[in-house]
């Protein structure tokens, strides 16, 4: 970062580039000297999976000034669940050590075609089961803001990338919070779009129901640029849908005058940490010293939102994990006959946290027990979409709520699997919903960072946006005081 | 099975799984079409490769909605597709697309024994649903080792279920080949039991006579042949009553049928598979069908078999038994009626379509659609016999020559000289001749021995080379003898 | 409904997934613990909510029926663990096992 290239929006970048100004090769090397300042040896802070650096130089002198793609010769990094055509894979996990697509993702192929030049594949929980980047079969990340700690997850490879300087658009992908509270963690802006609104084909499933392919940005603009690429419907993903994609960066500078903000009560218990809450609060005073009106409202089935998600996504997991079965692709495990082979293939190529959810999953739909947890889950989950529909009919135009109820936690403390998944407690309800939600940075406690975040109604997204360019900018005004 | 009948009744319920006739997979655009190198016919979304995911293809769903339609179904304006999960090499994603408790179509009917000899029945259709093709394993081609390929998988199929109605192995054989018939003629799937584009398992389970409950039923699979689905039902009922009536009881499972040994045998069960744990696929959100779509497939319906056999019958006077021959298939029923519309006489078209016509095309091994001879250009050929240009007898000959060289009847039958002699001069130059050389029966036949006037018809004909009209000299020589 | 260890054994045996003893065990305590969290839905009164009415009413998207395929950017056998004349092979089964499992 000498020469500051990394302090840069990607649009600077990317004007810099279409203007002749910088080559998109002075960029990649930038974030090459950035991933090795803050990843000596590449072991400390585990952030890529795969790279293959002489490659991507090669892609970035093939991006030539006046190219006029939205991206054209930005670095960025995408989660390793997204198929690529050149590097593996993985999911971070060993059943696809070295598998590499021979195909590639819509979103991977929408960034590429505006420009963008590919530095690395990241880290992530194991086929993103998991909230701390601790659960790769490839050794965990750490956060660059405190090494000790976990930077979030599952996409937390691709947050810790930006958080590090290194590219300043990452995708990553979200079930349950896995952009959101990654980047609440990394102290950087993470978006969950609206499900439908990013094309799936080509992420590898976890729960197809509430999988979205999401993005991060070192700023509010990074990420809506990043949006701006990778939205849109496509004929291979049958749940994308057809909208109109807005333009998203347009909502820079929207006045918050008459906006109204709710402040859902059940996102703020007892229980949370005081120094989130009044973080969330400070930031509801700035919108409301901008203009926008702030309402304590409610969403009451929120609290069932964790026991409904941990039925359904697994559930939906323990099928689409079915298809790694050593026939076809991916790593094979030899065993007696064909039964021995899908058994040992499947046992050591899953980890721990992966095989326990299979089981879970499995357990859920199996006959008995289908109406009493699945069925009642998908039942539960309507309630929780009501919840969002009432509060944005009765006039309330986005939500703010903390991203997670504590900032980074240390590698290793949280060892009870039910406690790691209620990190994602304020995230999930989006996933439910299909809502747009987006965490944007509010401060720290303890020199950690914390965010906040903005939900939306379906296809909010440029109001979302709107909002989140406003609290990026008056605690700009705030530190500058 | 007559020893068990008169104790024991025999019920039967048939899943028929069809091969929808489309260019591409149901979810995905990879080529349907046979013959194709291994895998040859596989992409990322029909070899399961992470990430791909299902799209529904819409002639798919037009061909389930017309077989439906044409069986008397409900099409639903809502219907989901769900994922039946178990693990098998042939099924790259470990688990099967198909329409669980939101089936495309429900509650048809298929009416059996409408034909010549038999006694109408209706049986009941419970649902026709869609679903996808699973691979093939190959077991005998490599040592230690099964091989997959994935080119059939993907391949869309309608799977019609019946109610357990049909009470004989020849219903249930009938059962089978009407819906054949029904199957190609709305042109929805090349319904070859010995291709695999039609496959069909019965249900079968047998119960006192007189009783209302069922018993316990297998499952029998593995049948390739209309005969081989009645074989097999027989043998299963009699295995069933043999059992019971020697104190055992029928235990519920899957049996294969082997029809070199011409008997059934329990597939291997495998532990767990029956616990599918079907939901609803997420990856695709439900089908929706508004009524003008199905409407509009009702009116495109073609006419269907049981339909033309009907008016066959009204129409040109046919037994219930030939209309029956000649409406086995959509394409000899359009050939007959060609002929029958062009000629006038459909008995004369019916005895030659099913006489001359198919004798010719079973020997020569064809379809009727290979057949050189067209409708019209029969029909022409029967308009000579109506006239009586040519005889029956020669107007067989010029057909044969029409299928060996092709030409028009007419030519034809002045070039082989095979047209009737008619021309009184021509006529009477060769009665004179014979009745000047059989003096003695034509004086018996002057003295009233009518029965000579054959004999000297015979005569003249036979010296005519059969071309002389027969109705005629038989005029002429009953004229001279009363002279 | 508490998870008992031959619930995890069926299970395991259902998803392809082999286990240690001592693994089935401590499974089985952990889908207790996690499933116990749930037993808060069987409480709420859902009896208002039919999972069959959709919103998105005209359902979802088809496709034509036509190529071209999509294509593989590297061939099967550079994937497959183990393939020959293009089949994929995997341990041999008996011949009549495959029908057993109808499509
Ligand atoms: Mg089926
Ligand atoms: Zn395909």
């Amino acid at each position: 970062m000498s020469d500051g290239a990394m302090q840069l929006t990607a649009a600077a970048m990317r004007d810099q580039v279409v203007r002749g100004e910088r080559t998109s090769r002075s960029f990649v090397d930038a974030a090459f000297a950035a991933s090795d300042a803050a990843d000596p040896g590449g072991g400390a802070l585990n952030i890529f999976l795969g790279t293959d650096r002489a490659r991507t130089r090669a892609d970035a002198d093939a991006v030539g000034a006046g190219g006029g793609g939205a991206l054209a010769g930005v670095p960025v990094a995408l989660k390793d669940n997204l198929a690529t055509l050149h590097l593996p894979t993985t999911c971070g996990s060993r059943i696809l050590e070295g598998y590499v697509s021979p195909f590639e993702a819509t979103a991977v192929r929408r960034l590429r075609e505006a420009g963008a030049v590919t530095v690395g594949k990241t880290n992530m929980d194991e086929f993103a089961m998991g909230s701390s980047t601790e659960f790769s079969a490839y050794g965990p990340t750490r956060n660059p803001l405190a090494a000790t700690r976990v930077p979030g997850g599952s996409s937390g490879g691709s947050a810790a990338a930006v958080a590090a300087g290194i590219v300043p658009i990452a995708l990553g992908s979200e079930t349950g919070g896995s952009v959101r509270q990654p980047a609440a963690f990394c102290g950087v802006v993470g978006i969950k779009p609206t499900y439908g609104r990013v094309s799936r084909y080509g992420l590898v499933a976890y729960a197809s129901s509430l999988d979205h392919v999401g993005v991060f940005g070192r700023t509010v603009d990074d990420a809506a640029l990043g949006l701006q690429v990778i939205a849109g419907s496509d004929p291979r993903d049958a749940t994308s849908i057809d909208v109109p994609v807005p333009d998203y960066r347009s909502a820079a500078g929207s006045s918050m005058a008459g906006v109204v903000v709710g402040r859902p009560r059940e996102y703020f218990p007892e229980s949370l940490d005081p120094r989130i809450r009044d973080a969330c609060d400070a930031t509801l005073d700035a919108l409301r010293s901008a203009g926008a009106e702030v309402r304590d409202v409610s969403l009451p089935h929120t609290d069932l939102a964790i026991p409904a998600y941990y039925v359904i996504a697994p559930a939906e997991a323990s099928s689409n994990l079915a298809r790694f079965d050593g026939v076809r692709y991916g790593r094979r495990a030899p065993g007696d006959g064909l039964r021995g082979m899908y058994e040992a293939t499947r046992s050591r190529g899953f980890g721990a946290e992966v095989l326990r959810r299979i089981l879970l999953g499995t357990y859920v739909l199996s006959a008995g027990y289908y109406d009493a947890y699945y069925r009642k889950a998908m039942e539960v989950r309507r309630l929780i979409a009501g919840d969002f529909h009432a509060v944005f009919a009765s006039g309330v135009d986005v939500l703010l709520t903390p991203t997670t109820p504590t900032p980074a936690f240390a590698i290793g403390a949280v060892s009870d699997p039910y406690e790691m998944y209620l990190s994602d407690i304020f995230t999930v309800t989006a996933n439910l919903a299909g809502v747009p939600a987006m965490s944007v940075p509010v401060g720290t406690v303890d020199g950690l960072p914390i965010g906040a975040q903005v939900i939306a109604p379906h296809f909010g997204e440029h109001r979302m946006l709107g909002v989140a360019y406003a609290i990026e900018r008056t605690r700009q005004t705030r530190d500058a005081t | 099975m007559t020893t068990y009948a008169d104790r024991w009744e025999l019920v039967v319920g048939l899943e028929v799984h069809v091969q929808l006739k489309t260019r591409t997979k149901i979810f995905c655009p990879c080529p349907t079409d046979f013959g194709a190198p291994p895998n040859a016919n596989t992409c990322p979304v029909c070899l399961a490769l992470p990430g791909a995911l299902p799209v529904l293809n819409a002639h798919a769903v037009q061909l389930a909605v017309t077989a439906a339609l044409a069986l008397g179904c409900t099409v639903h304006r809502t219907s989901v597709f769900a994922r039946k999960n178990y693990f098998y090499p042939d099924l790259p994603k470990g688990y099967q697309i198909s329409q669980f408790d939101q089936p495309i179509a429900t509650a048809g009917e298929l009416a059996i024994g409408d034909d010549a000899e038999g006694t109408r029945r209706v049986i009941g259709i419970t649902r026709a649903h869609m679903e996808e093709d699973a691979g093939k394993s190959v077991h005998d081609r490599f040592a230690e080792r099964s091989a997959i390929d994935l080119n059939r998988a993907g391949t869309p199929l309608v799977e019609i279920v019946s109610e357990p109605d049909l009470r004989t192995p020849a219903e249930a054989r009938e059962y089978c080949v009407r819906m054949k018939e029904i199957l190609e003629y709305t042109e929805v799937s090349d319904a070859n039991m010995e291709e695999g584009s039609l496959r069909v398992d019965a249900n079968v389970s047998v119960r006192p006579i007189g009783a209302t409950t069922l018993g316990t039923k297998t499952e029998i699979k593995n049948m390739n042949s209309f005969s081989g689905v009645e074989r097999a039902i027989a043998v299963e009922y009699e295995r069933q009553c043999r059992l019971i009536e020697e104190g055992g009881t029928v235990v519920q499972q899957t049996l294969l049928w082997d029809a070199n040994k011409q008997e059934v045998r329990p597939a291997r069960s495998k532990e767990g598979s029956h616990d599918y744990r079907y939901f609803p696929d997420p990856d695709l959100p439900p089908l929706v069908l508004d009524g003008a779509f199905v409407q509009a497939s009702r009116d495109a319906l073609p006419e269907l078999p049981a339909a033309r056999r009907a008016r066959l019958q009204e129409t040109f006077g046919l037994s219930a038994y030939d209309a029956g021959v000649l409406t086995a298939s959509r394409a000899l029923a359009d050939y007959f009626e060609g002929v029958a519309t062009a000629h006038g006489d459909g008995r004369l078209a019916a005895n030659w379509v099913m006489g001359e016509v198919l004798a010719y095309l079973n020997n020569a091994g064809l379809a009727i659609a290979e057949c050189s001879v067209t409708p019209q250009s029969l029909a022409s050929l029967l308009g000579l016999v109506r006239d009586g240009t040519v005889s029956n007898s020669a107007a067989k000959r010029i057909f044969a020559v029409m299928i060996q060289d092709g030409g028009a009847a007419a030519e034809i039958a002045e070039r082989e000289g095979l047209v009737q002699v008619r021309d009184d001069d021509a006529l009477a130059a060769w009665v004179d001749e014979i009745w000047n050389a059989h003096p003695d029966e034509t004086a018996r036949l002057i003295a009233g021995e009518k029965k000579l006037l054959g004999v000297l018809v015979g005569a003249v004909m036979k010296r005519s080379g059969g071309r002389a009209d027969p109705r005629r000299v038989n005029q002429l020589l009953a004229e001279r003898s009363r002279r | 409904m508490a998870v008992s260890e031959d619930d995890v054994r069926h299970v395991a045996g259902l998803a392809r997934v082999s286990l240690e003893p001592e693994r089935v065990r401590m499974l089985a305590t952990e889908l207790n613990g996690i499933l116990s969290h749930m037993e808060v839905l069987a409480a709420v009164d859902t009896s208002g909510i039919d999972l069959h009415a959709r919103d998105d009413d005209d359902g979802m998207p088809l496709r034509e029926d036509a190529g071209p395929q999509l294509p593989l950017a590297r061939s099967r056998s550079a994937f497959a663990p183990e393939s020959r004349d293009g089949f994929f092979l995997v341990p041999r089964l008996a011949t009549h096992e495959d029908a057993a499992e109808g499509a």
